[in-house]
């Protein structure tokens, strides 16, 4: 299967410090990919140069051709000045018809908002405004910057739970960047371990065991990634018709340490 | 009925509250207001270059206010403090305006002309100078409306969606440039900023979307432009300043029925 993005001995410079090197990575259709990592080991740098924002100092990205790709960043800064509705911004750049706008936020969980100011939503209608914004362009690949961020643990494993359920609708890739190892790792087909370059990377218990993990993670994760596992080895690329359930309650998990990244 | 040089000054104003309207929500947005300051300082200069070089004061403005634009935005991106570098450029520019203006030999220059405006003076070039690069600074804002608004937005939403928010910063500069040269025989170098910045700030209390701003403040700055005007005939007060004070006194009105309402 063609990869969707790939890029090969990536290295990026910012500010004169190296942030990433040597990364090859690739990510195929329909693939739930997780970016972990200990804060500034470049995990958002990392996405930011697979749109095209940071400037490759070597290596290189290529793109299938006419990739469509959305990208939810991390958190999004409103100017007090700029009126600005949900619906409008919707609009931009690519006009949508209403009921595409509509279809978007409601399958984002926003059906409510597109009246509303963009200045005045909490953070977690934000997130999803960022999500249906990003749907509305039906991508192939979506990126999503450290989603849940501001988001409790219930509010993060339902929304993790939708991105899970879109990619089994559309078949859209996913490759998201985050700091919730428990919730995300269920739910993700392949983790990478990033730290300036790419530690280790497999299936996520793969990933949980390995050596490089624990060495910047400790091991306290290895007990709560037993209480969410569960069966993730359907082929997903372009099959709509899973036989299980996904509808797994993460937000009602009995309560349990684990080691934050960060 | 209205005088000639009278009907020259009301086009010559309003033309200028049209063009500034687009270009002053992008400034509010992208907290530019400094950056329009330092760029409109900067005329001084070109108008000082354009006499020496005998070349049209309108290009000599132009190309100045362009050049002040590109190099504080080039040494911003290069990681120096925005606010810091502003207050240097502003005020630098302003001060070499002004020496560079004392080389040009004779009184050739009327610097209170230069400084606040001199629009009862407006011959039919300065009108074409203003509606025509009026005109250019819609175009080019209505045709990339959607692009700069989300290069404004975010710089990352614009890369995702195939959109190089460098260039869109580029075509703000330049139509910020066209607007400071436009302006500068209305209000004069120290309050283009004024223009730009005080209808939009008028308009934001009653807008929900980018477009209903602008449009308000396309109004708020007609309004202005003709209230100083009519403040100026009658009051025999200069008029850029009055101008500038009919859009503070519009935005104030603004401002308190918003928070009355």
């Amino acid at each position: 299967m063609t990869a969707l993005i790939t890029a090969s001995s990536l290295g990026v410079r910012l500010g004169g410090r190296r942030v990433l090197h040597d990364v090859d990575f690739r990510i195929a259709p329909g693939e739930i990919v997780t970016v972990v990592g200990p804060n500034g080991s470049g995990k958002s740098t990392l996405l930011r140069s697979l749109i095209g924002a940071v400037r490759s100092e070597t290596g290189t990205v290529t793109r299938k051709d006419g990739l469509r790709l959305s990208y939810v960043p991390q958190r999004l800064q409103i100017d007090p000045s700029l009126p600005m509705t949900v619906g409008r911004f919707l609009d931009l750049p690519t006009p949508a018809t209403g009921a595409a706008r509509q279809a978007a936020l409601a399958e984002a969980g926003a059906g409510e908002l597109p009246a509303r100011q963009l200045a005045d939503l909490s953070g977690g209608q934000m997130q999803r405004v960022l999500l249906a914004r990003a749907l509305l362009n039906r991508p192939e690949l979506l990126l999503l910057d450290e989603p849940t961020q501001g988001l409790d643990q219930p509010g993060s494993a339902a929304f993790y739970q939708r991105i899970e359920a879109l990619r089994d609708r559309t078949g859209c890739a996913i490759l998201m960047v985050s700091h919730e190892l428990h919730v995300v790792m269920s739910a993700s087909d392949r983790v990478i371990c990033l730290n300036g370059h790419i530690c280790c990377e497999g299936h996520p218990e793969t990933v949980a065991q390995a050596a490089e993990y624990r060495a910047l993670f400790g091991s306290g994760t290895g007990g709560a990634l037993a209480l969410y596992r569960h069966e993730h080895d359907h082929g997903h690329a372009h099959d709509h018709d899973h036989g299980h359930d996904h509808n797994h309650d993460h937000g009602s998990a009995p309560r349990h340490d684990h080691a934050e990244a960060g | 009925m209205l005088d000639d040089f009278l009907t020259r000054a009301v086009l010559g104003a309003v033309g200028v509250a049209l063009a500034a309207a687009p270009l002053g929500g992008f400034v509010a947005w992208r907290r530019m207001a400094y950056f329009g300051d330092a760029t409109s300082h900067a005329a001084i200069l070109g108008v000082a270059l354009a006499l020496a070089l005998s070349v049209p004061i309108f290009a000599g403005t132009l190309v100045v206010a362009l050049a002040m634009a590109f190099l504080v935005a080039h040494l911003t991106d290069r990681g120096m403090g925005a606010d810091l570098l502003l207050g240097v450029a502003s005020h630098g520019a302003l001060a070499a305006g002004l020496v560079a203006v004392s080389f040009v030999e004779g009184a050739r220059i009327d610097l209170s002309a230069l400084l606040f405006g001199d629009i009862l003076a407006l011959g039919k070039g300065d009108l074409l100078v203003i509606w025509g690069g009026g005109l250019v600074v819609a175009a080019l804002i209505f045709w990339r409306w959607r692009r700069l608004l989300t290069a404004t937005l975010s710089a990352d939403l614009a890369f995702a969606g195939g959109i190089d928010p460098e260039r869109e910063k580029r075509i703000l500069m330049l139509a910020l440039a066209l607007v400071v040269a436009a302006a500068l025989k209305i209000v004069g170098a120290l309050l283009i900023g004024a223009l730009l910045v005080i209808p939009a700030a008028a308009a934001r209390p009653f807008a929900r979307t980018p477009e209903m701003m602008v449009a308000g403040a396309a109004v708020a700055g007609v309004v202005a432009a003709l209230l100083g005007l009519w403040a100026a005939w009658v009051f025999d007060t200069p008029a850029g300043p009055s101008i500038v004070c009919a859009a503070v006194v519009l935005f104030a009105l603004s401002t308190l029925t918003r928070l009355r309402g």
